[in-house]
């Protein structure tokens, strides 16, 4: 088919999905990928632009419209082989990536109508090769060097694949007792399945690298001493796994999770399968998610499958909520309620310290801040009660303390993220760092960005 | 995956293993704990090091059969393997020369208090220790804490073994005839309280606080304490506090947070009555 004859199609081939009423009480994948007609129907949108819009978009920089025409062309291998030389990835990103904000913001048919469906060519390329299975990979012949990954979220799993590819002798300590980060314990089960985790993780391991699970930087070694162990290199990607609270009445109540923890348990521990796992959760019949974040949606949309009725309490309005689109709208669709321009006072217990009910205030969208987004000022004398049984703050993480404790070299900022460079280079000779632990909370692209950007450094500092 | 070199009964319910970890016990310190996870459907559980032997590369770990993990722990034998153990975590005890410190373990919990006591005393300290039990068969370690306190001293609930009473009591006897510069106290929470209730505010009361954990590494936010109306996690920042700034309340408040959900673990059986287990699994 020419340029000039196609059609457009405004609209992108919509995702076929499990029915709203449907997953909203199992945990299996919500979105369920394209099938092969969808996905070359899809690729064909794709007007190849010169210019290439779409790139500039991607933090890690795929060739988009080179891998979308071998689709189009149905040439899987080579979209899939395109799509690596940027992205050890793509299952995961294809489904958690916030295209909206990235790639798919600058392509040129969204100009005028829907752009391209990247992210969903992308996870169709990288399932279909999940699912035949990956040829055996050619270990790279070694360098004779070391470097140690302290963490294996997507920053350091990124880091890994690079340096493995380098040549470089990789060990991923991780404290956890399975690889991932957020990957498996944060983000949720219905989202991003963990088998497929599981198959990046085990690609990644093809390569020669090492991943130590139940290693706690910190603890078991430091810093220091992993480089006297004979690592010629460290590169930090420890995420911000540090829960923040309120600081209001009430938060030590029973009934009152951390994200985390309530995800954790739901995820890593997979509380939802007790009591044949064994890690318990409880929800009980409300639960009252706190904050507006792709954390908050997975929270409450968890709460949803665990039985419960869903409450999102954000202090703005919808449009100022920092979560995937696609994500609050699959929430509002599952039935979660969203309580907007509202946050709680105070949490209230019953004499045996589990929480009856939370005290919300209304708030208004006053000036802009900092930020750009407009400030929400609480309204004078608008406090209500909602009877709720379980509360999940969810307004943030910072960064994980461990390490930069035991590195007193190690220079921070004042909220305790590690300092580093566009390229990863920490105040310590040898130690990189990237992805959350220095950002803050971000994206998994960004974190792979910072961990690809850190191996190529460590080369030219080994090399160097 | 980890092997369990030693297993011996201590007392009814209450059991020692010997774990082959070399490179945590070539780290351990005293007042630090270890998080084990027994198979892949096992709750991460923590249990403090009670030894560690790094030339033996073992660490040794007490625990009392109270529900369904610490239950099927005991059920494991010698030769056995473990999926998970990760550690040392948790900060160590603050050892140095006080000159005379006052050393309590209740129950299950003269295990962790054993390190602590011998690091003391090798720092130079003068170690006045009480355990207590139940009764005299609940009674562990007696010969180990012997070995390095100055004086000892035994309670049991029953007078079965050494003097009658809690060993609060003989606490207060030994604040009123002797000037004591530390005390640590490490056992089930109703006798850490009262050993707090008794010990003066002057004197720093550590304790060692068994909260509910996951992680173990400060991600989580279960472990929360309140300490100085400040709160803090105990995984990171302790286990152990001062007790005279511990919200106590807080501590047997969030014990209960699984109560019924422990009970549930308890009497699940698979594939029987209600267990939908397999039949998930079949799908
Ligand atoms: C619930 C949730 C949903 C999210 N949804 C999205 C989404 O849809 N799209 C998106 O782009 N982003 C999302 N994010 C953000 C994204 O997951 C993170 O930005 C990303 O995972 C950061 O990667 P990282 O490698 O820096 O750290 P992490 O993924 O946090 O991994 C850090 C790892 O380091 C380990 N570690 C920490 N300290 C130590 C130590 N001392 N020793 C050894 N190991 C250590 C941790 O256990 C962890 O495994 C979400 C985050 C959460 C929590
Ligand atoms: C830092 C730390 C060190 C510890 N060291 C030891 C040790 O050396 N030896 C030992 O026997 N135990 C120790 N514990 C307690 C041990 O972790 C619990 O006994 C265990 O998690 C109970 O699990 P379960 O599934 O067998 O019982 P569950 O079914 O979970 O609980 C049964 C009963 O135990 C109580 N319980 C549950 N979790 C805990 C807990 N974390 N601490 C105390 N009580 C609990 C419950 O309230 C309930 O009454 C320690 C705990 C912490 C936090
Ligand atoms: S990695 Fe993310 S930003 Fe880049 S093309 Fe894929 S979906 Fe878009
Ligand atoms: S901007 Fe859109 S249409 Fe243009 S090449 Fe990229 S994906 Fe294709
Ligand atoms: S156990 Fe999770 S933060 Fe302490």
């Amino acid at each position: 088919m020419s340029q000039e004859k196609r059609k457009i199609i405004p609209k992108k081939h919509p995702m076929p999905h499990q029915e709203a009423k449907v997953r909203s009480t199992n945990f299996e994948e919500v979105a369920l990928g394209y099938s092969e007609e969808t996905a070359i129907l899809e690729a064909n949108r794709c007007i190849q632009c010169k210019n290439t819009p779409c790139i500039d978009g991607c933090p890690v920089g795929i060739d988009i419209p080179a891998f979308i025409k071998m689709i189009a062309e149905k040439d899987f291998t080579g979209a899939i082989g395109k799509i690596k030389e940027k992205n050890n990835l793509p299952a995961i990103c294809g489904r958690v990536c916030p295209q909206e904000n990235q790639c798919e913001k600058l392509c040129t048919l969204g100009k005028k109508n829907e752009p391209v469906a990247i992210g969903r060519l992308e996870r169709y390329v990288a399932d279909w090769e999940l699912a035949k299975g990956t040829e055996s990979v050619k270990i790279p012949e070694t360098n004779g060097k070391k470097v140690a990954i302290v963490g294996s979220g997507p920053s350091g799993l990124t880091a890994a694949a690079n340096l493995a590819g380098l040549g470089y002798k990789v060990s991923v300590l991780e404290a956890l007792h399975v690889a991932g980060g957020v990957l498996v314990y944060g983000i949720p089960e219905f989202r991003l399945p963990k088998a497929i985790v599981q198959k990046e993780i085990d690609n990644i391991a093809a390569l020669g690298v090492e991943i130590k699970t139940n290693y706690v930087v910190g603890k078991l070694s430091s810093v220091d001493e992993l480089m006297q162990e004979g690592y010629d290199a460290v590169y930090i990607g420890t995420g911000a796994g540090l829960p923040s609270f309120m600081n209001i009445p009430g938060e030590n109540l029973n009934g009152v999770y951390s994200a985390n923890e309530f995800l954790t348990r739901n995820n890593l521990m997979k509380a939802y399968r007790f009591p044949e796992y064994q890690t318990p959760i409880r929800v009980g019949k409300r639960v009252a998610v706190i904050g507006g974040g792709n954390v908050a949606m997975d929270a409450a949309r968890t709460a949803l499958r665990l039985g419960a009725e869903s409450y999102i309490i954000y202090r703005r309005s919808f449009e100022e909520m920092p979560a995937r689109l696609e994500e609050m709208e699959h929430a509002k669709e599952e039935g979660v309620n969203f309580e907007l321009l509202t946050s709680p006072i105070e949490i209230k217990g019953n004499e045996e310290g589990r929480v009856v009910s939370i005290v919300c205030q209304r708030y208004e969208l006053g000036e802009p801040d900092e930020s750009g987004r407009r400030r929400p000022v609480p309204i004078k004398g608008s406090e209500y009660e909602i009877p709720i049984d379980t509360v999940v703050m969810s307004i943030g993480q910072g960064p994980n303390p461990l390490v930069q404790q035991t590195t007193p070299d190690l220079e921070t900022n004042k909220w305790g993220n590690i300092v580093a460079d566009e390229c990863g280079r920490t105040s310590k000779p040898g130690v990189f760092a990237g992805g959350d632990i220095v950002t803050g909370a971000a994206t998994v692209i960004l974190a792979m960005g910072a961990g690809k950007k850190a191996a190529e450094a460590i080369h030219e500092y080994l090399q160097g | 995956m980890f092997k369990i070199v030693l297993k011996e009964e201590l007392a009814p319910k209450i059991k020692l293993f010997k774990v082959l970890a070399p490179e945590i016990a070539r780290k351990a310190r005293p007042g630090q704990f270890i998080i084990l996870r027994i198979d892949e459907e096992g709750e991460r559980i923590p249990l403090t090091i009670a030894n560690f032997d790094a030339d033996a590369g073992t660490i040794t770990i007490i625990f009392q059969e109270v529900g369904k993990t610490t239950d099927l722990l005991g059920l494991m034998e010698q030769g056995d393997f473990l999926l998970d153990f990760v550690g040392p975590l948790g900060m160590e005890s603050e050892i140095e020369n006080y000159g005379t410190v006052v050393c309590i373990g209740g129950g299950v919990g003269v295990a962790p208090v054993f390190p602590i006591a011998r690091a003391l005393k090798e720092a130079g300290n003068t170690v006045i220790s009480i355990i207590g039990a139940r009764n005299s068969e609940m009674l562990i370690w007696k010969q180990e804490m012997s070995g390095i306190s100055s004086k000892l001293h035994v309670t049991t609930d029953d007078g079965s073994a050494g003097e009658k009473g809690f060993v609060s009591d003989v606490l207060a006897e030994i604040l009123s005839q002797t000037s004591v510069d530390r005390i640590i106290a490490i056992g089930p929470v109703p006798m850490m309280e009262a050993v707090c209730r008794v010990a003066p505010k002057n004197i720093t009361t550590m304790v060692s606080l068994n909260t509910i954990m996951v992680d173990g590494t400060g991600m989580c936010g279960a472990c929360r304490v309140e300490v100085n109306s400040e709160t803090k996690f105990a995984c990171v920042d302790g286990p152990e506090f001062d007790g005279h700034q511990v919200n106590w309340e807080i501590v047997k408040m969030r014990a209960n947070m699984f109560i019924n959900e422990e009970k549930i673990a308890l009497s699940h059986k698979c594939g029987e009555g209600e267990c939908q287990c397999h039949r998930k699994n079949e799908k």
